[in-house]
C-alpha cells in the first residue's frame, strides 16, 4: 500500500494500462508535454511517445472521431475531456458512433473506448467548467457510465475501463484530484467490479445513495447524523449505467428510506431514475417517499454562487430529517 | 435579391481523360497513372459500371415495390465510385456514406449484405473486416474522422495502407469534415477524401454550401487536392491511384473533389421536380459515365456484339440475384432488438429483454392466446 492523491492514482493506472497493453493509446488536448491541465498524465508521453499519448488540435468532436477509427484497427483509445462543459461538441461522436457501433455493426466492431471526463463544481472555476453531464450519457444505451470516489477505486477503475470492450465514459470528480488515500497498486484487474456499488457506511435508519465528489460529503453527513443518534447507511454507486440496483434495493429494504443525492440538475437525472426503480422495486418496504438533494434546474452559477447551487452537508440532512419524518425545512414531523 | 450567392457550377479545370465524346484527352498530366489499362481493363471497368447502375435500379424497383423501405440511388455517379473503388487494395479500408454501393460493389460486398439495412432487417448490413469497409454513414460527415483516425493507427502500425473516406458535397459544411481535415495534416495520415460532388444536398445545391470549388479548400488546410471529372472513370481510377501512392510513400493525406451529378433523387422519398430544372438533368445526360467509356471501346472496337450481351448478362444475373436476396431475406427474431447493444453482460438491459421475453410468453399462455 502506498498514499497518493487522486490523480496520482489515475495516472499510475493509465501507467499500468499502458504497460499491459501495447494498444492503449491516450489522446487530448495538452496531455502531452504539460501532462494534462490536472497533470493526470504527466510523464506518460516522455515514457511512452508521442505516438501514444497524443497531444490533439482543440477539436473535441475529432477527439472521439479519431478515437472511433482507431478502434476500429483494434486500438483502445482513452480520449481526456479536458473539462466536463467541453465535451457537448464531441456529443455527436459519442452518443451516434461510439455508443452505437457494435450494436450497428451487429458485434463485429467494438469501440473499447474509455472517455474520461474531470467534471462536477466546488473549485471555483469559470464557466463551463464545473458541470455534471453524466445524465446525457446514461441515457445513451450502448455507453456504460462510471463515476469514481477514492484513490484506491481511481487506480483500479480506470485500468477496468479500459480493459472494458464496451465504451466507458469515467467521470473524475475534480475537486477531489488533490485528496489523498492509500492505494494497494498490487490490485489486480479482477479486483472490486466495476459495474458494482459499494456500502460505504454501514446503518439502519436511512440509505444514502451518492457517488463522486459528494461521496466524501455523505460521509460526512453520516458521521455528523450519527451525533444526532440516526444511523445513516452510505452506498457509494460506481457505475451509473448499469445502475446496481441489487444493491441499493437490499438497502432500502432494511432503512425503508432512500435519499439520493448528485450536483447534477434535478430534472431527469439519475436521482429521478433511482428513486422511480427503487420505487418499483421495494414500494411495500418504503416508510417515505426518495427525496432527491441535487443541484437546481439551473445553468452552472458563478463561483461566488456556487455554494447555493452544490448539495453540500447540511443540504443532505435536511433531505435525511424529511424521509425521517424529522422537523426539517419544509416542515415535517415530530421526529421518528 | 437572392439571400445566397448562386449561380453555375464551372466546370472547366477539370482533371479528365476521357471526354464526354469518348475521346481520350490529352495534356492532364495523369496518363502514366493508367498505362496499365488495357483493353480487357476497359471493358472490364465498362462492365463494373453497367452492373451497379443496374443494381441500383432494381434495388429502386425492389423500393417501389415495397419490399425496401428506402434506397439511396447512385445513378450518374458510377464512374467516381468504380473509378475511385477499383484504385484500391484489399487491405485498404474505405469509410463512406450510404450512396456508395458502387464501392461497397468493388469491395466484394454481397447482394444479402447491402440491403439488410434499407430492408429494415438488421441495423448493419456488413462485416467490415471482411470486405474492409465500414457500413454506411448516415451521420453527414462523421466518417471522415473515422477514416483520419484509422489512417493515424495505420501510421501507428507502420503499414502502408491507405483509409479512404467517401461524402458528398453537403458533408464539406460539417465541422467533423473540417476538423478531420486539421487532424489528417497534422498527423499527416494516409487518407484520402473523396468527396463527390453532386451538386445536390437533397434540395440544396452545391453553391448554398460553397461559394468557391469544395477542392480549393484542402490546400487552406495543408492538403494538396485534385479536382476531377467525377463522370470519367479513368480519370477517377488516375488521381485515386497518385493519393494512395503518395499516402503509401509517407506524403500524408490529399483531397479529391469529384464533380459529377446525382441524376436520381436524393432517396426514394425524395422529388427532384420540386427543385431541380429537368434542363439540368438533360445537360448531364450528354455527359453520362457509362455512355462515354462505351464510345472509347466502340471506336477501339472492344464493344462487339459479343461483349455487349455478356455485359448485358453479367447485369441481369446480378440484378436477378439482387432480388433473391432481398425476398429471400429472414425475418429479424423477435428477442433480437436486445443483442449486441453491449459486448460485455449488462444487467439492467438483460432485465429489460427477461422481462419483455416473460410478456410475449404471456399471449401464448393466455387462455384463448395465440398458440
Amino acid at each position: 500500500m502506498s498514499t497518493m492523491t487522486f490523480g496520482r492514482a489515475i495516472n499510475s493506472g493509465l501507467r499500468r494500462a499502458m504497460e499491459r497493453d501495447s494498444k492503449v493509446v491516450l489522446i487530448g488536448e495538452d496531455i502531452g508535454m504539460l501532462g494534462g491541465v490536472f497533470r493526470i498524465t504527466d510523464e506518460l508521453q516522455k515514457d511512452f511517445g508521442a505516438h501514444r499519448v497524443i497531444d490533439a488540435p482543440l477539436a473535441e468532436s475529432a477527439i472521439l472521431g479519431t478515437a472511433v477509427g482507431m478502434a476500429y484497427r483494434g486500438y483502445r483509445p482513452v480520449c481526456e475531456i479536458q473539462f466536463d462543459g467541453f465535451i457537448y461538441p464531441a456529443f455527436n461522436q459519442i452518443v451516434s458512433q461510439v455508443a452505437k457501433l457494435h450494436y450497428r455493426t451487429r458485434g463485429r466492431v467494438k469501440m473499447p473506448l474509455t472517455i474520461r471526463v474531470p467534471f462536477g463544481g466546488g473549485i471555483g472555476a469559470a464557466e463551463h467548467h464545473s458541470e455534471s453531464p453524466e445524465a446525457y450519457f446514461l441515457h445513451t444505451p450502448g455507453l456504460r457510465v462510471v463515476s469514481v470516489s477514492n484513490p484506491q477505486d481511481a487506480f483500479l477503475m480506470i485500468q477496468q475501463a479500459i480493459a472494458c470492450d464496451d465504451p466507458v465514459l469515467f467521470f473524475e470528480p475534480k475537486r477531489r484530484y488533490h485528496t489523498k488515500g492509500e492505494v494497494d497498486e498490487e490490485a489486480g484487474l479482477d479486483g472490486y467490479p466495476m459495474e458494482q456499488a459499494r456500502v460505504e457506511v454501514s446503518g439502519d435508519d436511512a440509505t444514502l445513495v451518492t457517488y463522486g465528489p459528494l461521496v466524501q460529503v455523505a460521509r460526512e453527513a453520516a458521521e455528523a447524523a450519527r451525533g444526532d443518534g440516526i444511523s445513516l447507511e452510505v452506498i457509494d454507486l460506481r457505475s451509473l449505467s448499469p445502475i446496481d440496483f441489487g444493491t441499493v434495493e437490499a438497502s432500502v429494504r432494511k432503512t425503508g428510506r432512500l435519499v439520493v443525492a448528485h450536483e447534477a440538475a434535478r430534472t431527469g437525472g439519475l436521482g429521478a431514475e433511482l428513486a422511480a426503480s427503487i420505487t418499483e422495486r421495494c414500494f411495500y418496504h418504503l416508510e417515505h417517499a426518495p427525496e432527491r438533494i441535487t443541484g437546481f434546474d439551473i445553468p452552472y452559477p458563478p463561483a461566488k454562487m456556487e455554494q447555493h447551487h452544490l448539495p453540500n452537508l447540511d443540504r443532505i440532512l435536511d433531505g435525511v430529517d424529511r424521509v425521517l419524518d424529522r422537523r426539517n425545512s419544509l416542515g415535517g414531523g415530530e421526529g421518528y | 435579391m437572392s439571400l445566397h450567392a448562386m449561380g453555375p457550377v464551372p466546370q472547366e479545370d477539370l482533371i479528365q481523360l476521357l471526354a464526354p465524346d469518348g475521346s481520350r484527352t490529352a495534356g492532364s498530366g495523369f496518363d502514366e497513372w493508367i498505362e496499365d489499362v488495357d483493353g480487357a481493363a476497359l471493358q472490364g471497368l465498362y462492365e463494373d459500371m453497367v452492373v451497379v447502375r443496374r443494381l441500383d435500379q432494381e434495388a429502386t424497383a425492389l423500393q417501389r415495390q415495397g419490399e425496401l423501405a428506402l434506397w439511396p440511388p447512385l445513378l450518374g455517379q458510377e464512374a467516381a465510385q468504380i473509378g475511385s473503388g477499383r484504385a484500391l487494395r484489399k487491405d485498404d479500408f474505405v469509410f463512406s456514406s450510404y450512396r456508395e454501393n458502387g464501392v461497397a460493389y468493388c469491395r466484394g460486398v454481397g447482394y444479402a449484405d447491402m440491403l439488410r439495412v434499407w430492408r429494415g432487417n438488421a441495423p448493419s448490413g456488413w462485416d467490415p473486416y471482411a470486405v474492409n469497409m465500414a457500413t454506411p454513414q448516415v451521420i453527414i460527415g462523421a466518417q471522415t474522422l473515422h477514416a483520419t483516425g484509422y489512417a493515424m493507427a495505420t501510421k501507428f502500425d507502420g503499414a502502408d495502407s491507405v483509409a479512404v473516406s467517401y461524402f458528398g458535397d453537403g458533408a464539406t459544411s460539417q465541422g467533423d469534415s473540417n476538423e478531420a481535415m486539421v487532424f489528417a495534416a497534422s498527423f499527416q495520415a494516409p487518407v484520402i477524401f473523396f468527396c463527390q460532388n453532386n451538386q445536390w444536398a437533397i434540395s440544396e445545391p452545391v453553391r448554398l454550401q460553397a461559394q468557391r470549388d469544395i477542392a480549393d479548400r484542402a490546400p487552406g488546410f495543408g492538403i494538396p487536392s485534385v479536382r476531377v471529372d467525377g463522370n470519367d472513370v479513368l480519370a477517377c481510377l488516375a488521381v485515386t491511384r497518385q493519393a494512395l501512392d503518395r499516402a503509401r510513400g509517407g506524403g500524408g493525406p490529399t483531397f479529391i473533389e469529384a464533380v459529377t451529378y446525382r441524376m436520381g433523387p436524393h432517396t426514394t422519398a425524395d422529388d427532384p421536380s420540386r427543385y431541380r430544372d429537368p434542363n439540368e438533368l438533360e445537360d448531364w445526360k450528354g455527359r453520362d459515365p457509362i455512355d462515354r467509356l462505351g464510345r472509347l471501346l466502340e471506336a477501339e472496337g472492344l464493344l462487339g456484339a459479343e461483349v455487349s450481351e455478356r455485359v448485358r448478362a453479367a447485369a441481369d444475373r446480378a440484378a436477378g440475384e439482387l432480388r433473391e436476396a432481398c425476398v429471400s431475406m429472414p425475418e429479424p427474431g423477435e428477442l433480437e432488438v436486445f443483442d449486441n447493444v453491449y459486448a460485455t453482460p449488462h444487467a439492467v438491459l438483460a432485465g429489460q429483454r427477461r422481462d419483455y421475453q416473460r410478456y410475449l410468453a404471456s399471449f401464448e399462455a393466455a387462455p384463448g392466446g395465440a398458440s
